[in-house]
This record gives structure tokens, sequence and C-alpha cells, in this order.
């Protein structure tokens, strides 16, 4: 994934003012910064689902303004919103993504998913209900059923009690492990305490790599 | 803090536009004199006729105007350059400019006419259709914020609409024939001193059409100038606000 | 192809499973549509005869006034959540998500036709039974022209400020060709002639149909983006 010169501005604000970035596959790599910085800005420019104002972003050697088709096969992200739908049931809203990504849901492993994320008892009730941290655990389904080349992860700790966190974690991991890449913004760090090969830093629109401390960073010949 | 640099100069107007507004002028005001003073009146309407020297060109011009903004509007989609969306809104604001002026003429037209203010006549009717159409063209960029959405939605309204303009114009029509009402033949019956009335106006009237579509286009561009240049401000300086 | 396929039979059976387990939206545009029946009846009645005269008329502008209700719901859910992005992430091409959707609506709109032109039969002693199927057939054909175009301008104007006065700003210029064929034909078919005319205004329907299917579906890409 390589980022040349990419600025982004909403009206008049520049939130992202010219980012370079180059991330290989089988990382892990956190983004840091304040609330409004830009990381989720980055994250949906990388997902192709906006378009830069300046600059381009290559995602698997695929521009993604000319050629976003390509490049949205291999993303997946984990939003703030979780982008579901209330009235229809925990299993249908996966059922719903299966059938929209051309497969058939027939035989698929709803139940199994559900149950991995911790949501089996609710797989025929309507989302409406869902707590924030439910949903996004829906949202974290919705992903495991289709695991991406490219993963991003936006704020996913937020409404998560440390089993979910634990869940995100280990599905950063496999990820990486499977020869993806992972980008996970957060503004706390210590929640992804031993994941990240290294760390992104965006403040003011611009993005500088800052070293990681020890304490955050995988252990070398660690977890897989 | 410094004062920022200074604006880069603005452009210029494009070259043909001054000659233009003087063409048009001139020939605005030939047009006139010819009109009222040179042709005789109509056999039949007398002076009034004479409004058709400026309704029918009027609209004509005005239906060059939409199918400008469609071509401009493909162009748009295609090239994503936003001068072409700049030249589409131009063209919009003036042709409803103008198709408003049609109707207007066409009404004051009818009243001495037939005693009422409005007929359903079919090309009056179709004009007050394609005025709609594109007054929704406007409202839709005056309440769509971001540039590049604001130009990708109204290039497919542009398209659209002028797509419903031939459908517009004969289902009205057959819907008018059908029910016998009397169809006025606006043209009447076209002497040779009625023709050169008629093709000085609408010569007339493509400069004056043109001429403000390329003052609309050139002050969008200037607006976009500055756009830009603040923009730029904006971007090299930290804490990005204007 | 079939993948295709499946992505529009999968927004159809979402937004029909949506639409089923909240009924308040169907029923509440059924009572609307017969609410404007009344309406109307009130407004140009009671001579029974000039009712019958513009009873057509009547029947496509409450298609209209309560159909256009049911666009922008449609893209609501989507926004709601922020599923609409995520709708535009899945692989596959975008314009089976307009496919799916006017499908939907479609269905939508021709079951509150069910059931209120019958009523207006009722209200305005119109022979419904006798021409049931060139009745059918023209209320399909501007029905689909009518869902085709909403849904298409929907997209947009769900996303604006003043999305209820936008939606029929854009859209009911539009569809006065539609309107009038409709009319015409449905008068047509009413007083029993059949032939002539009224055969012509069911190809001017067929032609809009067709056109704007093809416009809208191609200008939908443009639009659905952020």
């Amino acid at each position: 994934m390589a980022l040349a010169g990419v600025a982004r501005r909403f009206g008049r604000r520049w939130v992202l003012r010219g980012v370079d970035l180059v991330v290989q596959p089988g990382q892990v790599v956190v983004l840091t910064g304040r609330n409004g910085s830009g990381k989720t800005t980055l994250l949906r420019l990388v997902a192709s689902l906006i378009r830069p104002s300046r600059g381009a972003i290559r995602v698997f050697g695929h521009d993604t303004v000319r050629e976003g088709a390509n490049v949205r096969p291999l993303v997946g992200i984990l939003a703030h919103n979780a982008g579901i739908y209330d009235d229809l049931t925990a299993g249908e809203n996966l059922i719903f993504s299966l059938r929209m990504a051309g497969q058939s849901a027939r035989g698929a492993p709803i139940s199994e998913t559900l149950e991995r994320v911790g949501l089996a008892s609710f797989e025929f009730e309507r989302v409406r209900g869902f707590s924030a941290g439910m949903r996004r655990r829906l949202g974290l389904a919705r992903l495991l059923l289709r695991p991406p080349r490219l993963l991003l992860l936006d704020e996913p700790y937020a409404s998560f009690d440390q089993d979910g966190i634990d869940l995100v974690n280990e599905f950063a991991v496999h990820t990486r492990s499977q020869g993806g890449t992972v980008l996970l913004s957060t503004h706390d760090l210590a929640r992804a305490a031993g994941i990240p090969d290294w760390r992104a830093h965006i403040a003011d629109g611009l993005i500088s790599e800052v070293p990681l401390e020890d304490r955050f960073r995988r252990p070398a010949g660690g977890l897989a | 803090m410094s004062k920022a640099s200074n604006m880069p100069e603005m452009p210029g107007p494009p070259r043909w536009l001054a000659p233009a507004g003087w063409a048009g002028l001139v020939a605005f005001i030939a047009a006139q004199v010819t009109g009222f003073l040179i042709s005789p009146p109509d056999r039949a309407m007398g002076n009034l006729q004479k409004i058709m020297y400026v309704h029918v060109p009027s609209a004509w011009v005005a239906m060059l105007g939409f199918f400008i903004v469609f071509v401009a509007s493909l162009l748009y989609l295609w090239r994503r350059d936003l001068k072409h969306d700049r030249l589409a809104a131009a063209t919009a604001e003036v042709s409803v400019l103008f198709t408003g002026l049609t109707l207007a003429l066409g009404s004051i037209w009818g009243r001495p006419t037939w005693g009422i203010w409005w007929t359903w006549d079919p090309r009056l009717t179709s004009t007050a259709i394609m005025l709609l159409i594109y007054v929704g063209y406007l409202a839709l960029r005056s309440f769509t914020e971001e540039e590049e959405r604001r130009a990708r939605w109204s290039a497919t309204v542009g398209i659209l609409g002028f797509l419903n303009v031939p459908i517009v114009y004969f289902s009205v029509k057959w819907w008018r024939t059908l029910h016998q009402v009397q169809t006025v033949d606006v043209t009447g019956a076209i002497g040779s001193s009625y023709a050169i009335s008629l093709l000085i106006n609408s010569v007339a009237f493509m400069i004056v059409f043109a001429w403000l579509v390329g003052m609309r286009t050139h002050v969008a561009g200037l607006e976009r100038h500055r756009e830009a240049w603040l923009e730029e401000q904006a971007l090299t300086r930290s804490e990005a606000h204007v | 192809m079939s993948a295709e396929l499946r992505r529009v039979g999968a927004i159809v059976w979402k937004d029909l499973t949506a639409e089923r387990r909240t009924k308040a939206n169907f029923n509440a545009v059924v009572f609307l549509a017969g609410l404007i029946l009344l309406l109307f009846g009130f407004a140009i009645g009671p001579d029974g005869q000039t009712m019958e005269l513009i009873a057509g008329g009547v029947l496509w502008l409450t298609v209209l006034f309560s159909g256009v209700l049911s666009f922008n719901r449609s893209y609501e859910q989507e926004l709601e959540n922020g599923a609409l992005e995520m709708l535009l992430l899945y692989p596959g091409d975008r314009r089976s998500i307009f496919v799916g959707k006017l499908l939907a609506n479609l269905l939508f709109v021709l079951l509150v036709e069910v059931v209120m032109v019958p009523l207006a039969a009722v209200l305005y002693d119109l022979p419904l039974w006798q021409h049931i199927g060139p009745l059918s057939l023209v209320l399909f054909l501007g029905t689909t022209g009518f869902v085709t175009l909403g849904t298409f301008y929907a997209a947009m104007a769900s996303r604006l400020r003043a999305r209820e006065v936008m939606l029929p700003l854009l859209l009911f210029p539009m569809l006065v060709p539609l309107l009038v064929g409709a009319v015409q034909a449905t008068g047509g078919i009413l007083n029993g002639d059949l032939m002539g005319s009224t055969a012509s205004w069911l190809r001017l329907l067929v032609v809009f149909d067709v056109i704007f299917f093809v416009a809208a579906l191609f200008a939908f890409e443009h639009v659905i983006e952020d």
C-alpha cells in the first residue's frame, strides 16, 4: 500500500496535507493521532471510499481512483459505524454481506462466525436492540466471513470490553500470519500492545514514523 | 502571523468577450430597429406579431443553451475537468433566464390574441416544463456544497433533463392535437421581411447569449481561482482553518 | 453474471425484508393514497360525470403523490448506520444496487396500487374488472417509469438537506410525458377505446421507460459515490 503526496480537504479545511506512506505486505501498522487528526479519512481513502483531493494511493499495485474495482475485493474495513441494518437480524446481516460479495450464503458458517465473536445467541435477533459493542462485533463477524488482504481498523477498541479487544487483536495477528496487511488506527496505544510492527503518527495533516516503544512493539520472534 | 503571500494575478476575461459584448449590443439594437420600424405590421395581428421577433429567438437560444449544458455535462463526467462544470452551470443559469423570458413574452402575446394569459400550447407548455427541470438543476447545485459532488450530480441531472426534451415536446403535442384544440401556428406567414427580422434577432440573441455565458463562466473561473489560492494557503499553513 | 444477479437479489430481499418488518410504512402510504383519492373527490365532485371524466388523472396523481414517499425512505436505511459505504465497498458492479432498489421500490408501489386502484374504482365508479388486463398493463408501464426515475433521483435527494422538497422538484417535471401518456391510456381503456390512440400512448410509455432506465442505469455510478 503506497500513498504519495496525498491530501484531502473537506470544504476549506485540509484534513490531510501531503501524506507519504508505504506499507509492505505482512505488517501491522498502528496509526496514532488525536481525534479529528485524519485517521479515519486516511483509512477511507485507502479503502477507496473517497478520492484524494491531491496525490495518489496505490493498494496492491492498483490506483484507488482509477482501478477502484480491483481494490475493493481486497480491502475490508471495520469503521466507527458498523454499517449494518437495524431491521435485519444478525444472521441476516451476514447473509446479506455474503450475497453482496457475489457468494452463496448456503452452507456458510454463519452460526460459527457469530459464536466466535460472542453473538451466537443473537443470530435471530434484530439488530435494532443491539448495543454499540454488539454492533461492532457483528461488523467484525462480517470481516471474518470474508477475510480481506488489507484490513483497516478504525478505532477498533471503542465500545469493546477486554474480550472484544482480544478478538480484534487476534484477528489482526491472524491476518498478518496469512500474509495480509493491517492498518489499525487508535488513540489508545496501550490496547494494541504487542501487536504492531511499527507506528505512524498523524499530526497537523502530516504523517511521520514514530519509534515504537518496546513495551508496545511486537516481540521479536514472538506471536506469529 | 505574517501576511500570507499575495494571490497570483487573476486571469483576465477571454479576448473575445468584450468585442462580443459590443457586437451583441449593436446587433440587438439593429434587430429591434429592423423589427419595429422597417418590417411592416402583420396583416392579421398588427404590431403585436412583432413580439415573435424576440419570443422565437429567445426560445431557440434557450434550447441551444440546454444542449450546451448536456454536452458540457457529458464532457465533465468523461474528463472530470471542472471547467466543463463551470460552463454547464453558467449556461444553465443564462438559459433559465431566457426560458423565463420566452414564457413571459409568449404569455404577453397570448393575452391580446386569445384573451387569456396562458394557453396550453405545446411549445409553450414544453418550455415551461423545461424551465422547471433546469430550475431543479440549479436548486440541486445550490444545495450541494461539495464541489466535486455538485459537479457530478448536476451533470447527471443535466443529461437526463435534456434527454427528456424531445419526449416532453412530442407527448404534449399529441396530448393537445388529440383534443382538437386550436394549435396556433405562431410563425405565421413567413414573408421575406419577417425572415430578415427574425434572422437578425436570432443572431443578436445568440451573441448576447454567448456574451452572458462567457461573462458568467469567467466569473465562475475567477471564483475558482480565488478558492484555489485560498486552498493553497490553507494547505501550507498549519492549523488548517481559513 | 450470476454474481451480479445474486447482488441484485440480495438488495431486493434486504429492502423488502426490512420493509416487511416495519409494516408501518406500507400502511401509512396506503392510507395516504386513500386519503388523497377522497380529497380529490371532495375537491372535484360531487357531480358524478365530472368525476368519471377526471378519474384517470386522479388515479395517476395519487400514485405519484403517495409513491414519491417511498423513494427517499429506500435510501434512508442506508444512511442510518453508514451502510451505504459498506454497500459501495462490496466487489462488483454498483449498478446492481440501482437495479435491486428499483425492483424493491417497484414491488412496493405496485402493492400499494393493488389496494388503491380498486378503491379508486369504487369511489369514482370505474369499470375496473371489464378492462383489468389492459389496465394492469398501463399501471405496470407507468409505474415502472415512475419508479425508475424516482429511485434514481432519490439517490441524490436523500442526501440533501431539503430532501422532501428536492425529490419532487427534480422528479415531477421529468414525469410529465409519463403522466400524460398514462392518463390518456387509462382514460382510453376505461372508455373502451382499445385501438388507436391508446396504443400510441402505450408505445410512448414503453419508449419513456426504456430510455430512462438505460440513462439512469449509466448515470447511477456517478451519483451513488460519496
